[in-house]
């Protein structure tokens, strides 16, 4: 039994060493294959990168979603607070924020500070057309539906028989909120089907190259095979091949990633401006390592393994 | 003991290879099977390793029948041949040491065994200078030296030369058939295959002449061509 493991050890032992023989004396076939691995490496992580600027501008997109209720300009500011206190009650509800009239009337003038007709129609006037609004935001933008169905149906809204709401946007916007869910939830499965056909394609390029490589050595397995070298001692060395094609493709790509992340970093700021892709990479560093690695790893075993096999007949 | 029991070998486009041969070899024998290109001698050899499989009859290894031996038997049995080629077959990532190495390596010798015979059989074949040479820092007859020595550094029983010499200039021909006689001396059982008609004629050893697969002349002390 001693026996057995001791000899189990030296021919794992030989087994590295041919590996990284292999690896060191075939420089140019390694390099190659390194570089294709790599690139297959960048797709799979920058899928990870893409998707995560994705779900930042959904989110950002989503923020600025919201239901304003305008109400009628006789509306007494405890009932709209009353509303308010209600609506702040749901589960759905994010956040209420209540703009005066007086507030809305001030907010009108300086928008419209350059623009002197308005300006004037509003000094003609006398009084404040404008009425109280209640800007609405949900945690969801697919339920802004019910929160308006609330507002519709609360007998809290009139004072007597007379609803003191004037308007609610969601009507108006209601296409534009529905299109806007449909993209996002599209956009979340489109980006996982394009993120499964580029790791599909980029997988199959790094399993040619290592089966080219392995093409280029057939002879020499069956000459392996004709001295009596058992199967697993001369696949052996070809996996660990694969493996270390697989990390030093993985660290090749980290480190470009470092790079990478950093100068498109202070670009993307200026568009996205929530979301910094270096400190993204440098804060789920483990992870992203993690994938990278161990896609890596498996790549290049599973290639080698594959490939080793048709000339192992003989 | 090899014995081929009427082998034949069809190969699927319906060529035939061999046809009904029966031979046979005792142990520490010296034999040369010569013949014209397509006679059917290297066909003979790769049925002998298991490389192929007969169409029909079969072929024995001390009355074992070879193809009905699993994948690590055949392994274990290629062990006991060594094997030589025209075209040497060296693994060229590896140094002269190293290719040897490999073959101990296979057969499951350690480090310590290998360390002393490597040497040792590089001596034996005129090579110890060349030991850390890559194979193609070294001249046809030196590969073929270093294949012999790979073929004799596991002590096979039976060592199969197929086409040795084809490749050589005649200094380093009359070498290899030298290394391969000291070999049978020694009591191994030498297969040849050749198209060498001095070799031959120098060898006074058995002759089995082929043509179209088909074993033509078989004589105990025989020379190329009658």
């Amino acid at each position: 039994m001693t026996n057995k493991t001791e000899m189990f050890k030296v021919k794992l032992k030989r087994i590295i060493r041919t590996g990284f023989f292999n690896f060191w004396r075939n420089g140019t076939v390694s390099l190659a294959s390194v570089l294709v691995m790599t690139v297959t490496l960048l797709v799979v992580g920058s899928l990870s990168f893409f998707n995560a600027i994705l779900d930042t501008s959904l989110a950002e997109l989503q923020n600025k979603i919201d239901i304003n209720v305008t109400f009628v300009t006789t509306a007494e500011e405890a009932d709209i607070l009353n509303i308010k206190h209600s609506l702040e009650s749901l589960p759905e509800v994010l956040l209420v924020t209540y703009t005066s009239r007086e507030e809305a009337l001030e907010a009108f003038k300086v928008r419209h500070a350059s623009d002197q007709s308005i300006l004037a129609a509003l000094e003609e006037l006398g009084e404040n057309p404008l009425g109280a609004t209640l800007n609405i935001k949900a945690r969801d933008p697919s339920q802004y539906g019910s929160v308006a169905e609330f507002l519709e149906g609360d007998d809290t809204l009139s004072s007597g028989s007379v609803s003191i709401i004037d308007r609610i946007n969601y009507f108006q916007n209601k296409t534009a909120i529905d299109r806007l869910t449909k993209i996002i939830n599209s956009a979340d499965t489109l980006g996982l089907a394009l993120s499964a056909f580029l790791i599909i394609v980029s997988v199959l390029i790094a399993f040619n190259t290592i089966r080219l490589t392995i093409y280029i050595v057939r002879e020499e397995i069956s000459v392996m095979r004709l001295v009596g070298a058992s199967t697993s001692y001369i696949q052996g060395p070809f996996i660990i091949l694969g493996i270390i094609y697989g990390l030093t493709a993985a660290v090749v790509t980290l480190l470009a990633f470092l790079i990478i992340t950093y100068c498109l970093g202070s670009i993307m700021g200026s568009f996205l401006p929530s979301f910094n892709l270096f400190s993204y990479y440098l804060r789920n560093f483990l992870e992203i390592a993690f994938i990278i690695i161990v896609s890596g790893t498996l790549v290049g075993t599973v290639s080698s393994l594959l490939a080793i096999r048709k000339y192992l007949k003989i | 003991m090899i014995v081929f029991d009427r082998v034949s070998k069809v190969y699927p486009d319906s060529s035939v290879a061999l046809e009904e041969i029966t031979l046979s070899i005792e142990p520490k024998e010296f034999v040369s099977i010569v013949g014209p290109s397509g006679a059917g001698k290297t066909t003979l050899l790769k049925l002998f390793l298991a490389e192929e499989h007969p169409t029909e009859g079969t072929v024995f290894y001390e009355s074992v029948n070879i193809h009905s031996l699993d994948k690590k038997a055949i392994n274990d049995f290629r062990r006991k041949v060594g094997m030589v080629f025209q075209d040497f077959r060296l693994l060229p990532n590896k140094t002269v040491y190293e290719n040897i190495a490999f073959t101990m390596e296979a057969a499951g010798r350690t480090d310590e065994e290998i360390e002393t015979d490597v040497p040792h059989v590089l001596e034996l074949v005129d090579l110890s200078p060349k030991i850390w040479n890559f194979p193609r820092e070294l001249s046809g007859g030196e590969k073929q030296r270093v294949a012999i020595a790979r073929a004799l550094v596991n002590e096979p029983d039976i060592i199969i030369a197929d086409e040795p010499t084809g490749n050589l200039d005649p200094a380093n021909t009359y070498d290899v058939v030298q290394i391969l006689k000291k070999i049978n001396d020694l009591g191994r059982t030498v297969i040849l295959t050749t198209h060498n008609k001095g070799i031959i004629d120098s060898l006074h050893k058995r002759v089995v002449a082929m043509d179209r697969g088909k074993i033509v002349r078989d004589d105990k002390v025989g020379k190329y061509d009658e």
